[in-house]
């Protein structure tokens, strides 16, 4: 296989899963993974984003926006990172993009996605998913989170970049920072972005819809099953662990379906929806899954709006809670006009136009639509590097990806 | 619990009721502070024919959500900190071995739980793994038998009495330990007074021995767990612990 981007000079690339549900579910076997340390030096710190907002008792457990900083022990560029959907700061996948990242010499700090219920809870102004709000959001967060640290770390500039929703976001607010300047970001660098963020989510959903046999009815049943398959083979295995060496060795012992895998990643997008949509609802007073004034202790039973949370898509929010919320503040808002901003075409000329923004992407992505491929290829040319397989994120710790996002973000990558 | 949310729906219906006679519903910002329903309700959205994999029955939730509380702070404040300690001191290599110690004393235990299922086979394979571990595993601190392929019968008395058809009975967050319910807490006090009376602490009679055995099995046994408060990210991670042990039991038993 062979890198497609005919600018760059053909190099092999090998990676195990060549079917894209695969390859988004696992994760590589060590001895595929590019070499990062063992060790970082690093510390969380929390951001009290809004000195005067009172949290709710039922977040009990919330108390700030914590983030992760890796520190260089001399001068060193430091680059913000934006985790994906539903995901926070720490999560494996975070932890191993801020290892890469120190390694290739930076300073990092990660911060959690506006979608994880930690960042709605402390962090945002408003309800959660329009792309300029996120932005805002992101932004503020990012201005507190370096002056917080400016005094411990040496820094020379700075660099955004993030993965999936985490990409989407960091255009944005790289689309932001033109006009504020607070920053003034060297490089910028999408990592597997949604092109249309609603088309996106709608695709993620219906992988559960679609692939749980026999329909949504039946998925007690399916969720029984899937269970005693993974608790069949942890058994044999004798522990049970979320590495990538035990994933990859479970799944030699018990190839599951596609069709598994695909409701699977459905159903985890579906989870971090619904963690979304009810943080959301509580810290804007309630009104769509939680009633209005009604007063949520660290006690009350919440499962019967889990209930109702899970049993709510993306596009569900989108269409009943956000975009009437949205036209309250706007207006002459239309959903058409709020769906136009959720995508990467609102601020094409942008990312067109600017030297500073790069892409990594691949071409059996599952959240792209068809001839999205083609449309990012032309809009970053050869600020682009695109790989023929490697799914949703699946190949970020390949040492090829890891090599052009260090590459890119230093401005060492070899264009001619 | 399931009666205060079933009383607070009921509340906001006559209060919702009062609101429309009022004429404040419109006007939900102007310090009337009533209960509005939502616009995804439970009743609308929520179609359940048979048991929901959510509902399990949980007669204490708000005495079970207060020991997770608690339980969290114990974790994040105490026994992580203690575990994180033994990490450090100890290299994996060391960690492993005591783990495979501390199961090879706890055989006892499935040994006796195979025997009431009159699990004879079993009973066998885990007598066996108890010499062999104790004599060519050197006090059990290898585990040679799964080698030779004699695997663990994992039993305990809750599984038992599954076995015997006893029901889950009512979810039951336990201090310290977590998740359980009525059936498999009656389980671990049976476990417990077995492995005191008839087992390796009264082999020894030892206070000293059982109470440093006691206080390395439960920072093992938490070393050995990959779970962490919170980092589901969840806002219903009670919800969904409380579903996972329920189904994991299930599966345990019918297996």
């Amino acid at each position: 296989m062979w890198i497609r981007n005919a600018t760059a000079a053909p190099q092999p690339y090998f990676y195990p899963f060549v079917n894209p549900y695969e390859a988004t579910v696992m994760e590589l076997p060590k001895y595929l993974e590019a070499k990062l340390p063992e060790e970082v030096p690093t510390r969380e710190f929390t951001l009290r984003v809004f000195p005067k907002r009172e949290i709710p008792e039922v977040f009990w457990y919330e108390d700030g926006l914590v983030c992760t900083l890796a520190y260089q022990d001399h001068k060193a560029p430091l680059v913000f990172v934006i985790a994906g959907t539903g995901s926070s700061h720490d999560t494996p996948r975070m932890k191993k993009l801020l290892k890469a990242l120190y390694q290739g010499g930076f300073h990092v700090i990660s911060l959690t996605s506006p979608t994880h219920m930690d960042f709605v809870v402390n962090a945002s102004a408003g309800l959660p998913g329009d792309s300029l709000d996120d932005a805002r959001d992101l932004y503020r967060v990012m201005e507190l989170a370096y002056e917080k640290v400016r005094s411990e770390i040496d820094v020379s500039g700075f660099a955004l970049t993030g993965y999936s929703l985490g990409a989407f976001n960091a255009a944005f607010v790289a689309k932001l920072d033109e006009d504020n300047k607070y920053f003034n970001f060297s490089k910028v660098l999408l990592i597997n972005p949604p092109v249309s963020l609603y088309d996106s989510v709608s695709t993620l959903d219906q992988l559960l819809v679609e692939n749980v046999p026999g329909g949504m009815d039946k998925f007690e049943l399916w969720f029984r099953n899937v269970l005693a398959k993974f608790s069949n083979v942890t058994k044999e295995m004798g522990h049970a662990e979320l590495s990538g060496d035990f994933l990859y060795n479970a799944y030699k012992r018990l190839p599951p379906s596609e069709e598994n895998l695909a409701a699977l990643i459905g159903l985890s997008f579906r989870m971090n929806s619904a963690n979304m949509i009810f943080s959301a609802d509580v810290m804007n007073g309630g009104g769509y899954i939680v009633p209005k004034n009604a007063r949520l202790s660290n006690s009350t039973s919440l499962t019967r709006y889990a209930m109702v949370a899970y049993q709510t898509r993306f596009i569900d929010y989108f269409n009943e809670y956000l975009f009437p919320y949205c036209q309250k503040r706007e207006p002459k808002l239309t959903r058409q006009s709020l769906l136009d901003r959720l995508n990467l075409r609102y601020i094409e000329q942008y990312l067109k136009s600017s030297e500073k923004i790069g892409l990594i992407h691949n071409e059996d992505d599952i959240i792209l639509m068809p001839g999205d491929i083609d449309y990012l290829q032309s809009v970053f040319g050869n600020k682009a590097r695109i790989f023929p397989t490697g799914g949703h994120l699946g190949n970020m710790s390949h040492p090829d990806v890891v090599s052009f996002m260090i590459d890119f973000l230093t401005g060492k990558e070899n264009r001619p | 619990m399931k009666f205060s949310v079933e009383r607070m729906i009921f509340v906001m219906t006559i209060f919702s009721g009062i609101l429309l006679l009022s004429g404040c519903s419109s006007l939900p910002h102007t310090g009337c502070n009533s209960i509005i329903p939502p616009l995804r309700t439970y009743e609308d959205v929520v179609k359940v024919d048979g048991p929901h994999l959510l509902e399990v029955s949980d007669s204490i939730e708000e005495f079970n959500r207060g020991t997770y509380r608690f339980n969290y702070y114990f974790d994040e404040y105490l026994f992580l900190p203690v575990v994180r300690t033994y990490e450090f001191i100890l290299p994996d290599y060391v960690e492993d071995r005591v783990s495979n110690a501390i199961d090879n004393i706890n055989e006892f235990g499935n040994f006796t739980n195979n025997i009431l299922q009159l699990k004879i086979k079993a009973s066998g394979i885990t007598l066996s793994r108890f010499v062999v571990n104790s004599t060519v595993g050197v006090a059990g601190f290898w585990d040679p038998a799964t080698t030779w392929g004699l695997k663990r019968q994992s039993e305990d008395f809750g599984k038992t009495l599954g076995y015997y058809g006893v029901g889950n009975g009512s979810y039951i967050v336990l201090p310290i330990m977590g998740p359980s319910n009525v059936r498999d807490t009656t389980g671990l006090m049976g476990d417990t007074a077995a492995f005191s009376l008839a087992g390796p602490v009264a082999w020894i009679n030892n206070t000293g021995i059982t109470t440093s055995f006691s206080g390395t099995s439960a920072v093992d046994k938490r070393h050995r767990i990959p779970f962490h408060y919170r980092q589901s990210g969840s806002p219903f991670e009670y919800e969904l612990l409380r579903m996972l042990y329920t189904l994991k039991r299930d599966y345990d038993i019918s297996n």
